[in-house]
Parts: structure tokens; sequence; C-alpha cells
């Protein structure tokens, strides 16, 4: 499917499966969910081929983007957080060894997708905030208030920002527990999540590898072969395997290089 | 060059921007991207009964299975949203502030005295933060249906707690009927809704209705799934919000069996 130049037709054949109702930029300045988005068709509406991906369409020109794949896996005790290492301008890899695990409190951390810039400074006002919360409050925050800070950021600046962002940590309240934050503002939690541009190939592993209650070495095993796998096949994840189990105990951070990595490139 | 990012309700978008009045406004309607779809809701004999399903797609995918359209309000209000689901939460909490606001500014701090948002309230304050919202050109982006009681008006008999069921949508129409649907459903389950309903209905036969709608939709909405929630608002027992369960769906009928598409046939599509 390329369009050069000329309106998209909409008499596509009912058997196809591309879905012509889909996120229609009939608004051209709007950015676009590019992880998910039905590639060559959202392109069209009378713009030529430029040779940008779907993912990078929305950037600014030099702007960075974390096409990335993360990934949290709660287990009873904590979390394991996971991500690439890949950042990317356009088809160029400006960093391959970066770090997409942020932490924002003692054992709260974030994994970040989207524009590099906007999800570092997401991070920094969380981080400070929380800092603040733990001084005033005298206690850890929760991870449920982390997600919370973390999604009014999202939604009360969605027009200026590109970021998904998972927010996973251990804490006395809930034990492990995941909260995905997707383009929009919304705070979601779940039993796993799973964003960036390579998270639409490994959907299916994980729908059939996952189960809930999944021991600590088993969530960290499926969340270094599931990165593996979306590394095999997203050009926009690659490098290495960060992790980081997080526990009441504290944090432990590995790393998986891409020579060893459990499936690929 | 740009504001920092802010936690105040609108963002950057809060202060003064550098493009005047309309040029800036006509930026700002967005898209929806997580989205729920359609939300029905019935009046039966015991007060009023809301269905939704529990997923929010991120485009075409079915990106969130175990999302919960359905909150509560207050004691006497439900509400349940299609549409953008970050918009839907933001709504709630605010919302929830009100209602908070409420209680901590009553006369009284006991329980029985507070005089809490009715329905009837609740959608008349929505379809102004609604319109608000659209003349800005920056809508949230949600079909809203209101479930609850209303109380009774100036004059009338103070038992008269009528059962409540309304709509808000994102430019701020407002109506109220008896059977309620938005999205997908305002075209497939309303047609059902309008043929089955009675004003005395039992809690079954209300439920069995919704449920009946909520399979067509699973058939028909390429949006929708077959997980779904009920939840209803009475006299008695306030709001009840039931957890997700699977409906049946059927696959046997011989259009299934017997595929269309041989050469001999008509060639199927």
């Amino acid at each position: 499917f390329f369009f050069h130049g000329h309106r998209r037709s909409t008499k596509l054949p009912a058997r196809c499966g591309v879905s012509v109702a889909t996120m229609s930029g009939a608004l051209s300045h709007q950015h676009q969910p590019y992880e998910a988005m039905d590639h060559g068709i959202g392109q069209a509406h009378g713009q030529a081929h430029t040779g940008k991906s779907a993912e990078t369409s929305n950037l600014r020109p030099t702007e960075l983007s974390s096409g990335t794949t993360i990934l949290a896996i709660p287990f009873p005790g904590g979390v394991v957080m996971g991500a690439d290492s890949r950042v990317s301008t356009g088809t160029y890899v400006a960093n391959r060894t970066s770090d997409k695990i942020a932490q924002l409190h003692d054992t709260i951390w974030c994994c970040r997708s989207g524009s590099a810039s906007d999800t570092q400074a997401l991070t920094d006002y969380v981080k400070h905030y929380l800092g603040q919360l733990a001084v005033e409050t005298g206690r850890s925050p929760t991870v449920k208030v982390a997600a919370h800070l973390m999604r009014k950021l999202c939604y009360e600046n969605k027009d200026n920002l590109l970021a998904g962002v998972i927010v996973g940590g251990w804490d006395a309240v809930d034990g492990g527990s995941v909260y995905n934050i997707p383009l929009g503002g919304s705070c979601i939690k779940m039993p796993f999540a799973v964003g960036g541009s390579g998270s639409t190939f490994i959907y299916g592993l994980l729908d059939s590898e996952f189960r809930p209650g999944m021991s600590r070495e088993e969530a960290h095993d499926l969340v270094k072969l599931a990165i593996s796998h979306a590394m095999a096949r997203d050009g926009s994840s690659g490098g290495i395997i960060r992790t980081v189990v997080v526990t009441e105990e504290g944090n432990a951070r590995e790393y998986v290089p891409g020579d060893q990595l459990p499936f690929g490139p | 060059m740009s504001a920092p990012i802010s936690l105040a309700p609108g963002g950057s978008a809060s202060r003064v921007s550098a493009k005047s009045g309309l040029e800036a406004a006509t930026e700002r309607t967005r898209q929806p991207i997580v989205t729920g779809t359609s939300v029905l809701g019935i009046k039966y004999k015991d007060g009023v009964m809301l269905a939704a399903d529990t997923l929010c797609s991120y485009g075409s995918m079915a990106k969130y299975k175990d999302a919960r359209r359905l909150a509560k309000v207050n004691d006497a209000t439900l509400l349940g949203a299609g549409g953008e689901y970050s918009d839907f939460q933001s709504i709630t909490d605010l919302l929830r502030r009100n209602a908070l606001e409420d209680k901590c500014t009553a006369d009284s701090l006991y329980e029985e005295d507070v005089n809490e948002e009715c329905a009837k309230e609740v959608w008349n304050y929505l379809r102004a933060v609604m319109y608000n919202r659209r003349n800005k050109m920056n809508p949230l982006w949600n079909d809203l249906v209101v479930a609850g009681f209303s109380q009774p008006a100036f004059g009338e008999a103070s038992e008269e707690n009528k059962p409540f069921l309304g709509l808000v949508d994102k430019i701020g129409t407002t109506y109220e009927d008896d059977v309620i649907a938005t999205g997908f459903g305002s075209y497939l389950a309303i047609p059902i809704l309008r043929e089955k309903h009675r004003p005395d209905l039992e809690e079954g036969e209300a439920r069995a209705l919704l449920e009946d709608c909520m399979r067509v939709l699973f058939y028909r909405d390429c949006r929708a799934l077959n997980r779904i929630q009920i939840a209803k608002v009475t006299k008695e027992d306030g709001v009840l919000i039931s957890d997700p369960y699977e409906i049946e769906t059927s696959w046997d009928s011989a259009s299934f069996v017997e595929p269309k598409g041989q050469l001999e046939g008509d060639g199927g599509w």
C-alpha cells in the first residue's frame, strides 16, 4: 500500500483484513499512536511518501525516539521491569546503550517509550514530586500514587507529549504492581504491561506464556525472552536487554548482552 | 518556545499561548486514543441498570481487556462512558472531588444528613462541563450515560425519587429516556431495547435483555468484547457494579458449518 500524493480510496473490499476506520489522521497535525498503527494506510491523506516510518513520522526532524520494547511483569513480592537499549533518530541508532528504566523512588521504577526528551522530562518531574511527597508524609509513596502522578502529567499535557510509560514497583500496600500509561494519559492497572513499538510483535507470545502468580525466576525469564523476540523483529528495538528486579529488599539490575539473547536476533 | 510541562489542568495549554484565540482553538480538537465502545442502560422495576464491556481499544488493537467503564459517583449515581478513557478517568475524578467537597462542607458530618447530588443533577452538571469544553474546541471525547434516581421537583411528593437515565455526549447534547445506548449500541441495541422494554421488568429480565444486546454487539461491533459488567442503582442497595464476566455466544448456525465459498455455490463473501 504505497499512496503517492493522492487520496486514499475508501472502497476497500469488505474481506480485507485492514480496518478502514482506524485512527484516521483527519487532523493532520495530531500525534498518532505509532506503536499500533496500520503501516502504510495511516500515511496517506495527500502527503507524499517521505520515507519516514509510521513510528517516526510524528517526531520533529531531529527528535530522538525510544522506539522501544518495554515490559513489566509483577510476581509475589515485587516486579520485573525490562527494556531494550536502542534509541533511534529516523533510521540511525543514536544510542545503543541507553537506559530506559528510570528510578522514580526507592522501589518505584518506570519504563519509558516514545520521545526520549518527553519521557526524560516526565521522569524528572515525577521523581521530584515523589521525593517531596515522601518528605512531607514521612513514608514511602505507593506505586499507585507514582502512577497517578505520572498520569496527571501525561493527561494534562497530552497535546504536547509523545510518551508511553509503564510505572511499576513494590510497596507495602499492594506488593508488586504495574500500571500502564499510554498516549493520551489513561492510567490502567494491569496484570502485566508491555509497550513501545516492539510490543506489537510479542502480544501473542505474552498472551500464551503469561500466567498470573508466576515466580520471580519465571517472570524474569519471560521478560528476557519476550524482549528478545521483539528485538528480533522490530527495527526500532535492539542492543541489550536491561532488567531491574524490584523487591522490598531493593533493586537488582542486570543486563543481557546482545550476543547472549534467549532468542534471535 | 514551548512552556514546561505542568500539573495544572490544561497543562502548558493553560498558560497564554503564543497564538491568539481562534488559531489556538482550532489546533486543539484532539483525536481519541484509548477508546471504549458502547454503553447500554435501561430503567426497570427496582431502578436503573447499565451494561458495558471491559475493553478499551488502542486504535484497532484490543489492548486493555479489563478496563472498567462503569463508575460509581455517589450512593445514588452511576456513570458509564464510551470514548476516550483518559477523559473518562478525568471526569470521574472531577465528580468524586465534587462529592468529597460536598461531604466535607455539609452542615453535618453524619452520612444520613448529607444531601448528595442526585443523578439528574450530575447529568446537568456534566452537560455544562461538556458544552463548555466544546465551546473551546477542546472536547472531552466521551459519550456519558448517567443512571440513578432524581430527587423530586419542587411541589412533588417527597418519597417520589424517580429512576433517572440520561445521556451526555461530547458536544454537550443531553437527553433522557427509558432506554439509552451509546456508540454502536445506538444502532444495534436501541431497536431491541425499545421492542422488549417494559417499566415493570424484573431484575433478571432486565439483565437478560442487556446481555442479549451485548451479545449482538459482540457479534457485530469490531471493537467489542464478550466480557461485560452489569451495574444497577436501586433504592434499597444503592449502587452495585458486578465483577466482569463472559457472556455466551453461539457459533453453530448453518452458515458457520456449511461454508459458502465453494465453486458451485454463490461464491460467498
